[in-house]
């Protein structure tokens, strides 16, 4: 079991922990304790687990006022992402950027981390709502509301629906960045063809063509269980459509069982209902969103249809052949349910990215922050970049003209109108609850689609976490 | 944990006793000692104050007596991954001892092409355990993986998406894994067996298979005993195979105390809770360390090799 290597892995658990608690209380000590390992030679195996990442936060090299950095790898994302820094430090030789990127899940964790040690980057990325709330109540982010006030322009370039998951208690923490994606419901048109299936226009005609692509041996839906978020997606809408957004909304605002609404057990016993009838394929619980398997599944005509955020329609583009150029991919607002409450034009998903400062920076810092708000974050090059390169929608209004030269104009025409006519954009529900109730909502999906909770159980459990 | 600790040192009693070589040893003892220190009791230390506080990660670090304690123990999650640990722990030596035993006394005779092998067989060692999972979860991929890719209906089994197939499947690449250690292991053991006894036997009349249970598997007791030790205290600190195999899914079917403890602090931010979950893990291995121990029986010093 225990192999000589795997003896380091057991310090790596230990030391995350350690350096979380021996920063607060003593950073000295730990600085000698590191020289200590240095010296002895073991240094490397133990540094190799985690703890220096590039950027060693605000005080990264550079002058007084250069401001740190730090957003995630990935194309098109990351070269958008870097071409628009590299944009704002030619001008602005005295108010530098200085950039690093992470990979998505690590930079989860070492942001977390960076900014409970007081070792947060000046720009801090991330997705708003839950997450944002526990450094807005840790005290370690900036009010921006008053500069928002001051900055009018800012603020009115970009989508007002942008600033709901930035905005806690009633004021505006982080600037809304990058683009919009709402979750989509794709689907092969030529996989519908071949089954001479026509696109269901509600719920119960989506469920009617399952046994239709299963006898085909098609899965009905691609579904990446793995992931859990990918699940979540799946109840997100049907609670909206079923009960409408106020559903969500009472659970978001931590009212006490708020779970317990009928539309609630309504849409856990239909999901369960599809994981019987088979809609989401064999194996659909081992499939991984990280390596994009689900989205293989949609191109090579293995699953007929996939529920999942708008910024896939980039990487079938890029992974899937000439699917998406030859017109293969379909796209829809996810259909009603009958005798549902929930308006079909409301949507759900990132609203926006989001840029927040870190209040441990210093004066010259949050200036280079701020002026990058204004000059540099979705300048007209960025908006370009998201459109052509991206396949995206940025937060930005009146875009119609770029978007409508791009290669895929359809597609972002698409999201743009979703976007813009939805009465209620929800924010994903695992980035607007709090961490701790995130985690107890993913877990208790991955056990539902396991058929391991039933859907009374799963209500009973959540209501335990609301508000936490 | 246990593992880190240095084994114990017996300073050679000096014929003269204040003679000057007790000295110098005891300084040997420092390096280690101070590494155990920094890396092991301290942080041990903390995570066992933390234990006793609420904390997010982010904010300020509030004392909360004993509500995690509560917290965990009164939760179905704790037994259940503590169910997974023992049942991963349990299934993986009952699977690896028996096959790296047979490995390693195959591997121990001195001939060319038997070298040959152990060379093979030692590459999976090789790998790191991340590499290892993203292979293994590719190849078990419902949907392009070897079964759907050979059309072998047999081998197109929902590999991690059933509760129990998964575990199997856990159990198995863990195995696949670390055999090669502890033939390694048991390849040094047998070849640390007298050969004069195996000629006694053999003068005696004794077969291979007598052999082998009458020389061979008495002379492994204490081998045995390390390569089990580290075999069942590693499994309970198991994280990066099932963290990227399974991430303790399908459901919660492969979540072993480990993982529990990883998504309770790090994706959930409860720090406090998550810290009990560490000091019980602490608390287990040390258990099953020292009992492992105590199966062994007499001292550690007594010969083995009585009538050699």
């Amino acid at each position: 079991m225990a192999h000589p290597l795997s003896t380091f892995d057991r310090p790596c658990t230990w030391r995350l922990k350690s350096t979380e608690t021996s920063v607060e209380r003593s950073p000295i000590s730990r600085r000698t304790f590191l020289s200590l390992t240095a010296a002895a030679g073991a240094g490397a195996a133990l540094a190799a687990c985690g703890s220096s990442g590039p950027g060693g936060g605000s005080s990264g090299g550079g002058s007084a006022s250069t401001a740190s950095y730090w957003f995630l790898t990935g194309q098109p994302g990351e070269g958008i992402r870097q071409a628009a820094a590299e944009r704002f430090n030619k001008a602005n030789p005295n108010n530098k950027l200085q950039f690093t990127a992470f990979e998505n899940d690590a930079y989860k964790q070492k942001i977390k981390t960076a900014i409970g040690a007081g070792q947060a980057p000046t720009l801090i990325w991330g997705w708003g709502g839950g997450g944002l709330k526990s450094y807005v109540d840790a005290g370690q982010v900036e009010d921006l509301t008053d500069w928002f006030g001051q900055n009018a322009a800012v603020k009115d370039k970009l989508f007002p629906s942008s600033f709901g998951p930035a905005t806690i208690n009633g004021k505006i923490y982080a600037m809304p960045c990058e683009t919009v994606q709402p979750i989509i419901l794709y689907y092969n048109k030529k996989v519908f063809e071949q089954a001479g299936a026509k696109v269901p226009q509600s719920f119960e005609e989506m469920m009617a063509l399952v046994p239709t692509f299963k006898n085909k041996g098609i899965a009905p839906f691609s579904l990446a269980g793995k992931a859990r978020w990918t699940n979540m997606m799946w109840l997100e809408f049907l609670l909206d459509r079923i009960g409408g957004p106020d559903v969500f909304n009472a659970v978001f605002a931590g009212e006490k069982d708020a779970w317990s609404n009928p539309a609630v057990l309504d849409m856990l016993t239909k999901i369960q209902g599809m994981v019987a009838a088979g809609a989401f394929g064999k194996g659909f619980s081992s499939v991984d969103a990280a390596g994009n398997a689900d989205q293989a599944l949609l191109y090579t005509g293995k699953a007929a249809m996939m529920l999942h955020g708008g910024w896939t329609y980039g990487s079938m583009k890029n992974d899937g052949g000439k699917f998406v150029s030859s017109g293969q991919l379909g796209w829809m607002n996810f259909p009603p349910v009958e005798g549902g409450k929930g308006d079909p034009a409301d949507t759900v998903g990132n609203p926006g990215q989001y840029l927040a400062i870190s209040s441990k920076a210093s004066a010259e810092q949050k200036e280079t922050a701020k002026k990058f708000f204004q000059t540099g974050v979705l300048d007209q090059e960025e908006v370009k970049a998201w459109v052509n390169e991206g396949g995206s929608v940025p937060v930005v209004k009146g875009t119609e003209s770029v978007l409508a030269a791009s290669p895929d104009a359809d597609f972002l025409k698409f999201v743009y109108d979703t976007s813009v006519n939805a009465k209620v954009f929800a924010q994903s529900w695992d980035q607007a609850l709090s961490p701790t109730a995130a985690e107890a909502l993913l877990d208790n999906i991955a056990k539902l689609f396991q058929n391991q909770v039933s859907p009374q159980q799963w209500v009973t459990n959540m209501n335990q976490v609301i508000g936490k | 944990m246990t593992a880190l600790a240095p084994p114990p040192i017996r300073v050679a009693k000096s014929s003269n006793p204040t003679g000057g070589r007790s000295k110098p040893v005891v300084w040997m003892v420092l390096p280690a000692l101070l590494m155990f220190t920094a890396f092991g009791l301290v942080p041990l230390l903390g995570v066992l104050g933390l234990s006793f506080t609420q904390w997010d990660g982010i904010g300020a670090i509030n004392p909360a007596g004993l509500d995690s304690w509560k917290a965990v123990l009164s939760e179905p999650g704790l037994l259940h991954s503590l169910w997974v640990t023992f049942l991963v722990m349990a299934l993986s030596w009952v699977f690896q001892t028996p096959l790296s035993l047979l490995i390693g006394v195959f591997l121990a005779s001195h001939k060319r092409y038997r070298g040959f092998l152990a060379v093979l067989y030692f590459i999976p060692l090789l790998l790191s355990s991340a590499a290892i999972a993203i292979t293994f979860s590719a190849l078990l991929n419902p949907n392009f993986g070897l079964g759907a890719g050979l059309g072998v209906e047999l081998l197109n089994q929902d590999w991690l998406g059933q509760g129990n197939l998964a575990l199997g499947v856990l159990v198995f690449v863990v195995s696949w894994q670390f055999i090669p250690f502890h033939s390694l292991i048991y390849q040094g053991g047998v070849r640390q067996i007298p050969t004069s006894m195996y000629e006694a036997a053999q003068i005696d009349g004794a077969g291979k298979v007598r052999t082998f249970f009458s020389i061979t598997l008495p002379q492994l007791k204490y081998t045995i005993i390390t390569s089990s030790t580290l075999m069942v205290v590693g499994s309970l600190t198991f994280f990066d195979l099932i963290f990227v195999l399974t991430a303790g899914g399908p459901g919660d079917a492969t979540r072993v105390l480990a993982l529990e403890m990883y998504q309770t602090g790090f994706k959930a931010n409860l720090m406090g809770p998550a810290s009990v979950i560490a000091v019980i893990l602490v608390l287990v291995g040390l258990g099953l360390a020292l009992l492992l121990r105590r199966l062994g029986g007499g001292a550690a010093t007594d010969s083995q090799l009585e009538g050699a």
